[in-house]
């Protein structure tokens, strides 16, 4: 590992990608993510690689869509209304199993919204806000380190499986500086081999890639081949934290930015007593939701906590399948959930459901 | 006996899906011949577009992506940045390029991406059914325009081309039709053009091919070429409307 540098979020993304081995970025202006696009015209031609500035997120998740079908480790990244526009050609890539990185800096919506950052984008990158039966592999990182070391993660993954991945931020985390480490350099790091890719197929045979099939059983096996692989990558890839889960009665279920928040929460309700913990879900789907399901066989409560108006809550109840009280808390347009807020609702919950802690 | 007609090699031999005298496949084999004619099969990649062309891949016989509905320039640019030395075009009817993707053509073009495209332009929505084109003609009746394209609440029809020509990253851009052998013939030397430019890295191509539609013109093959002749020709000319290397010639 390097020796820590001070970075914002967004640019500490965009050097880990370089170094993940990110040859191809195409993006389109808009705020809380800026940097990111500013950054890599700086650094790709650097590296040999290319940028992008497209005419349109549409037109820059597409650029993605050749350059990943050419062979390359390639990233776009965006907000909010721009990660909407860009939901086609995800489902494309998806249906032609192509690989590729997208980057939403989440802002708040709905709309024009806000450019204050939020964690309203869930349900659209997590239930697949395309077309189809697909599914995005989804990173919610709560440190810029954690940011950074998702980034090799997730081209590892997208390539490994072929299918889009995304990492999902939010607007704290894309603007605010952390010291991070990079692992060292490696030439070799984004040498996969990519036999599919279109790069001319010499004397050999042609390669295709589409997302067509125009016959019923052919799409059926198509759909059934993309679900074995999401049952693959459940089985293999979901990653989570669980914090002071031990001894834990009331269960904290956050991602990101407000995870972050809920160590302190955790911090202050030890302090009086009450013993809380908390599941992290690093990725976001897969969910973890085999360990919040053995978490309900132990606590008496959990509770959400986003900055939505609740939408992976949703996840964590199917997973505690009624078996305990799910309670959620949220703040939305921009706030920010404050400790004290989250221990008023924890005390709440314990309140209203009855149970001890 | 002297061989006056073969299949090219990039021509794969199967039988094509397009109607009883549609000129689609006359395209795909003038792409197919200037491929052989290049010898460029082995570093070529397509780009095939939602139409009625969208199995193009099944017949030019190189590497290919299927886009989504108006971005195949946009793909083709992934397709280009990433590998410089591959020959990239796009193969994209009216609706998908003159419509949904008008703005993936002009911002290639604007950045002269080293790319070619092939522009079908049948002045109707083929795929779907024959519903009203940016392209269709004044008066023309169509699904979606059943008492005539009317100007006033349709507006008129794009001409692409001539919208083109106006940029200046733009190299080369010529209209050709395929309604008669001799318009072939220079349909044919175009094509050819657009890939050599590309290979000589002059930038940002298109050949738009006046093409017909008999299905959803009603019409049968026969009189599909005289409808193009009489009412494609007037509306949009045939010729170069920008050479850049003529241009610099001239300077
Ligand atoms: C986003 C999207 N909108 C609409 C369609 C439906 N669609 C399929 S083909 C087509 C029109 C194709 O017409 P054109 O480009 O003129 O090609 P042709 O079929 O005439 O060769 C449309 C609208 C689609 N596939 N995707
Ligand atoms: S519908 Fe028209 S464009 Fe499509 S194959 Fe038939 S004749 Fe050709």
């Amino acid at each position: 590992m390097s020796q820590p540098i001070l970075m914002k979020g967004n640019e500490a993304i965009a050097e880990a990608a370089i170094r993940a081995g990110c040859r191809f970025f195409a993006g389109y202006p808009i705020t809380p993510q800026n940097e990111i696009p500013e950054y890599m015209s700086r650094r790709l031609p650097e590296v040999g690689g290319a940028f992008v500035q497209a005419e349109s997120e549409v037109a820059a998740i597409n650029m993605l869509y050749g350059a990943a079908g050419a062979g390359a480790r390639c990233m776009t990244s965006s907000s909010s209304p721009g990660i909407s526009l860009k939901q086609e050609g995800i489902s494309y890539m998806a249906g032609s199993e192509l690989p590729g990185l997208i980057v939403n800096i989440v802002r708040g919506g709905p709309g024009l919204g806000t450019i204050q950052p939020a964690q309203s984008d869930y349900f659209q990158a997590t239930k697949g806000g395309g077309h189809g039966d697909y599914r995005l592999v989804v990173y919610g990182p709560d440190t810029l380190q954690e940011a950074v070391d998702m980034v090799f993660e997730a081209f590892r993954v997208s390539d490994a499986y072929r299918n889009p991945v995304m990492i999902l931020g939010d607007g704290v985390l894309g603007q605010m500086m952390e010291p991070v480490r990079f692992p060292p350099e490696d030439a070799d790091v984004h040498k996969v081999e990519k036999p599919w890719a279109t790069t001319g197929a010499g004397d050999g045979d042609t390669r295709l890639i589409c997302s067509i099939h125009l016959e019923a059983e052919e799409l059926n096996a198509h759909n059934m081949h993309l679900h074995e692989k999401y049952q693959a990558i459940k089985e293999n890839e979901t990653l989570y934290e669980e914090v002071e889960m031990e001894d834990a009665q009331l269960c904290l279920v956050a991602y990101g930015t407000t995870s972050r928040i809920c160590r302190a929460v955790i911090e202050q309700c030890r302090s009086e007593g009450m013993k809380v913990g908390m599941i992290r879900p690093i990725t976001l789907w897969p969910f973890p939701d085999k360990p919040i399901s053995e978490a309900a066989k132990k606590v008496d409560a959990f509770l959400a906590v986003e900055m939505s108006l609740g939408q992976m809550v949703e996840d964590v109840r199917l997973a505690v399948n009624g078996r305990v009280p799910v309670g959620f808390f949220g703040r939305t347009g921009g706030l920010i959930p404050t400790p004290d807020e989250i221990v008023a609702a924890l005390k709440r919950l314990v309140e209203e459901e009855g149970v001890t802690s | 006996m002297k061989k006056v007609f073969s299949r090219p090699d990039a021509l794969k031999d199967v039988t094509m899906h397009y109607c009883p005298g549609c000129t689609h496949g006359i395209a795909h084999r003038l792409i197919a011949q200037a491929i052989d004619e290049l010898g460029i099969r082995g570093k070529s990649v397509g780009i095939a577009s939602v139409g009625c062309s969208v199995f193009s891949y099944k017949y030019i016989d190189v590497d290919f992506q299927q886009a989504a509905h108006g971005r195949a320039p946009a793909v083709a640019t992934g397709i280009k940045r990433t590998n410089p030395d591959t020959v990239v075009f796009t193969y994209q009817g009216d609706g998908d390029l003159a419509s949904i993707g008008t703005a993936e053509l002009i911002h290639a073009a604007a950045r002269s991406e080293n790319i070619s495209i092939f522009f079908i332009n049948n002045a109707i929505y083929g795929m779907t059914g024959g519903q009203m084109a940016p392209t269709t003609l004044p008066g023309q009746v169509t699904t979606t325009s059943p008492r005539g394209r009317d100007i006033p609440s349709y507006g008129n029809p794009i001409k692409v081309s001539e919208m083109l020509a106006t940029i200046e990253g733009a190299a080369y851009i010529e209209r050709v039709s395929l309604h008669t052998p001799a318009a072939v013939a220079k349909a044919r030397k175009a094509v050819v053009k657009s890939l050599r430019y590309q290979m000589e890295g002059k930038g940002f191509s298109l050949i738009e091919m006046l093409s017909t539609c008999p299905t959803n013109w009603g019409v049968s093959p026969l009189k599909a070429m005289e409808w193009l002749k009489e009412n494609m020709l007037p509306a949009y000319p045939l010729g170069v409307f920008k050479d850049r290397e003529k241009v610099n010639a001239n300077e």
